[in-house]
């Protein structure tokens, strides 16, 4: 583990306190609890700049009323939703019923962990980064297949047979675009995938057309296992009601709230370390500076969330014959040819 | 075509045919319901008449007769007439169906089931469409009494 | 048994059946539908309907002429001007009564005005069924403004309640023409809008081209009135045919297309827009002078007879049929609702298609559930 400087101190003190298997321990408890506490405000955060950004586009004020401008509204919404009384339905499969929320965000915290936040802060630099990020995140899957199962409810079940479809066609798409991208740096660690782009500039623009069009693909598929709009179709209210979630209320539909924000972070924040260089300022202006570093890997995961938040508010939602036809039939073979030529582009050399 | 050529080409079927024109703007004929269903087949399918549009389908309670009146119209000529049908029978009224000639009648003829109690002959889905199921009695039949729900000032 | 069935057949589908509504975001109001699918195949749509029956029939008949007006702008609430004024015309026609020119100019225009309104949240909800929701706030941002005018003139907002058996209850707010001129110049520069918004982009073209086809003769045979006959290519408006008000001084276009699909039937509203929007600046300018009402007795009583009238709703051909013995109350009406109609075909039209579909097919017709049950 490389940690800040700060951090460094508590590590240091840590350590002369106790045994070094306690201090291990609890220095892991600490780092895992920074995390939580991180994920729960990324999650309102994002939840707030949601209806912000959609206020803002459909001509409306947007929460404006608790706290200044409205910042604490996610915070009183997720106060409620914590004192809510969970209701459901008698006839559910009570265990898995329970279960299924904490699939979601049980994933999309175990990806957070290898994400880099800076050259220094990463709690783990695995070095199977990239292919650890892939399988950990489509857990997250069962939670929703379950959830819908299990609330004994047929619209729940539509919800999740149509998500079980749609995030396992994409997550071909995903894992595809993220390979043509690792052709370049030759390394799934995130770490070194980001010392690749210190000294060759970022990938999207070493890779350029391919890297593009993976891009692309990567945010199409990326779009499409978070379940947002316009491939939403999960929760698809005016056709299922609210979808897989439609049995949940209180905490465990939270759960489910929550995970998917935090899911469009982890796919904003994988599209920035792959192809916009991680946290590395551009034309490394700022490089030497090492707390500008997670500033700039969150102003760029900021930048790719507002992408995904105006694909939201300004598409319609797609049929699922639809979203099917356009993965197997054109990003599949699309990224496939993609691979090739960006092998091709690499062999010749022809990278910038 | 005018009312006046239509009658005379739909009094070819049958002499005895009754035509009036009184007290309303369409030509109106009154057919025994046991006739109706061949009727309103020639209606339809005889090429210079080609009532393809029914536009509104009426119960209507008489008081002693229970009738339904059928509004017709051509798109391709513009002309309109109206056909009345009436049963005396009001304990198992009964109506051929014209369901199976113009689509629209399906959905009028079952409310007009729901609300005035006319069996259609021949309706492929003679289900109750309005009422809760197991509604008792017609409400829109003028001898209908509810007290509960019904306030007549 | 579990491994008797798998043996049989791996591959065999069972059909299902799932209640949409009473209460379902995509019904619009208490529509239940009870689906058979297979999969996500519909095979069968059965409506049910009831859940907002009135009985608005036999209220009338216990009930004189000028209330009845007021019983039926809670049928179609979005049309609520025009079924007004087609029980008022139809009172009118059985008195032989003759109102002046200013209130046929004036019920012409408040009804072109509540087509425009119905038709933007026609607009802003076939968005947001199809899943973008951005549209719906779109149009109540022009809607607002309808609305306002409505206020101002009438005091209500949605059933206003603004004709009377021989003419209007009010005349006009000396605002009114302004504002609508106001309200003209500003929605013809946002239709365009709509169209950059909604119609333009490419996975709507896919959600809505080519779904829930609909030939001519199918949609007359059904009794299909209005923008869904239109976009099957028969050019019928009850505003050419059966001209009532001031519709035959003015010209206007009956916007046509041939596909017969969800993407035409939302088409021909977009294009109905634009011709409201005419008439309206045709009429604006020239509302003549006059009295805004005719005299009428206390009671009125009807002769004799069966008068039957129809006018052009937002959603279709709307019929109004009294008979009258004489007396006070009408002894029958029957209102001849379009949606009624529109709904008979659905099942037909929605065989095959998938969930999404039938959403995007209902939307296209812009039910309302009050106009259905009446």
């Amino acid at each position: 583990m490389r940690l800040p400087l700060f951090l460094t101190t508590i590590h240091d003190w840590l350590y002369s306190m106790m045994p070094e298997i306690w201090a291990k321990i609890v220095e892991m408890v600490l780092i895992a609890v920074g995390y939580l506490a991180f994920f729960a405000v990324a999650g309102l955060f994002l939840v707030l700049l949601e209806r912000w950004i959609a206020a803002w586009i459909q001509l409306r004020r947007g929460p404006n009323r608790v706290g200044p401008g409205g910042v604490f509204q996610t915070i009183a919404d997720a106060l409620k939703l914590v004192s809510k009384e969970l209701t459901g339905t008698i006839k559910a499969d009570m265990f898995l019923y329970n279960l299924a929320p904490y699939f979601p965000i049980v994933s999309a915290l175990i990806v957070l962990s290898v994400l880099a936040f800076s050259s220094t802060i990463q709690a783990y630099d695995v070095n199977i980064g990239i292919f650890f990020i892939i399988s950990v995140s489509s857990i997250g899957v069962i939670g929703i297949l379950l959830g819908g199962w299990a609330s004994n409810n047929k619209y729940s079940l539509i919800g999740a047979m149509r998500s079980g479809v749609q995030v396992v066609s994409y997550e071909l798409s995903v894992g595809l675009s993220l390979l043509t991208m690792v052709l370049l740096t030759g390394s799934l660690q995130l770490s070194q995938i980001i010392e690749v782009q210190r000294t060759g500039g970022w990938l999207i623009l070493q890779g350029h057309i391919p890297a593009i069009i993976a891009f692309m693909i990567y945010m199409i598929a990326g779009t499409a296992e978070t379940n947002r709009t316009p491939f939403d179709l999960v929760e698809a209210e005016s056709e299922l009601g609210a979808g897989y979630h439609t049995e949940y209320s209180g905490m465990k539909f939270a759960y489910y709230f929550l995970a998917e924000f935090i899911n469009m972070f982890l796919v904003a924040a994988i599209a920035v370390t792959i192809f916009f260089g991680g946290w590395l300022s551009p034309f490394g202006i700022t490089d030497h500076i090492i707390w500008l570093q997670p500033v700039w890997f969150l102003a760029k995961v900021g930048g790719i969330i507002l992408l995904m938040m105006w694909f939201r508010w300004t598409f319609p939602r797609l049929r699922i014959d639809q979203i099917l036809t356009l993965e197997w039939k054109y990003l599949l073979p699309i990224n496939l040819v993609n691979i090739v030529i960006m092998a091709i582009i690499i062999l010749l050399g022809w990278t910038l | 075509m005018t009312n006046a050529e239509l009658q005379n080409s739909i009094s070819t079927w049958n002499p005895e045919f009754t035509f009036t024109e009184e007290a309303t703007e369409f030509l109106t004929l009154t057919v025994a319901k046991e006739d109706w269903y061949k009727i309103a087949q020639k209606l339809k399918f005889t090429p210079e008449l080609d009532f393809d549009y029914l536009f509104c389908v009426t119960g209507m309670d008489y008081g002693t007769d229970l009738g339904v009146i059928y509004h017709l119209r051509s798109t391709k000529f513009g002309h309109e007439m109206v056909v009345k049908v009436n049963t005396s029978d009001r304990e198992n009224a009964n109506i051929d169906t014209v369901s199976d000639i113009w689509r629209t009648a399906e959905f009028h003829e079952r409310e007009i089931h729901d609300l005035f109690g006319i069996y259609f002959n021949n309706h492929p889905n003679m289900q109750v469409l309005i009422l809760p199921e197991g509604w008792e009695g017609y409400p829109l039949r003028k001898d209908y009494d509810d007290p509960v729900n019904m306030i007549i000032r | 048994m579990q491994q008797e069935y798998l043996v049989q057949d791996p591959f065999k589908t069972e059909e299902y059946m799932i209640n949409m509504g009473p209460q379902h975001p995509a019904t619009h109001g208490v529509l239940r539908l009870l689906l058979t699918i297979d999969g996500e195949i519909i095979k069968k749509v059965e409506p049910d309907l009831g859940y907002i029956h009135r009985s608005i029939e036999k209220m009338c008949e216990y009930d004189t002429y000028q209330q009845i007006v007021h019983l039926t702008d809670r049928m179609d609430y979005l049309s609520s001007h025009i079924n007004n004024e087609a029980v008022c015309l139809t009172v009118e026609k059985a008195l032989e009564l003759e109102v002046p020119d200013r209130v046929k100019v004036i019920r012409t225009i408040v009804g072109e005005l509540t087509r425009l309104a119905s038709h933007q949240l026609w607009w802003g909800v076939f968005g947001m069924d199809i899943g973008a929701l951005t549209t719906y706030f779109y149009a109540f941002r022009d809607r607002e403004m309808i609305n306002d005018i409505f206020e101002e003139t009438c005091g209500a907002r949605l059933t206003m309640n603004y004709n009377v058996p021989g003419g209007l209850m009010f005349d006009i707010h000396p605002n009114f023409v302004n504002r609508v001129k106001a309200f003209v110049k500003h929605f013809k520069t946002k239709l365009p809008e709509y169209d950059s918004l909604l119609t333009g982009n490419i996975i709507f073209q896919k959600r809505t081209k080519g779904i829930g086809l609909m030939t001519a003769a199918d949609a007359i045979n059904f009794g299909v009135t209005g923008p869904g006959l239109r976009g099957s290519g028969v050019a019928i408006d009850t505003r050419k045919t059966h001209p009532y008000s001031a519709y035959d001084k003015v010209n206007f276009n009956i916007p046509t297309f041939t596909d017969g699909d969800v993407y035409s039937r939302y088409k021909v509203r977009i294009a109905e827009m634009w011709e409201s929007l005419s008439i309206i600046e045709q009429l604006i300018d020239n509302i003549p002078d006059g009295d805004f009402k005719v005299p009428t007795k206390a009671v009125i009583k009807l002769p004799k007879g069966e008068f039957y009238q129809r006018v052009e709703t937002a959603r279709g051909e709307l019929g109004v049929y009294i008979n009258s013995d004489g007396n006070k109350n009408p002894y029958r009406v029957k209102f001849r609702s379009p949606g009624f109609s529109n709904l008979s075909i659905l099942d037909h039209l929605s065989r095959g298609y998938k969930i999404g579909d039938l959403v995007a097919i209902m939307a296209s017709f812009d039910y309302v559930i009050p106009d259905i049950d009446r």
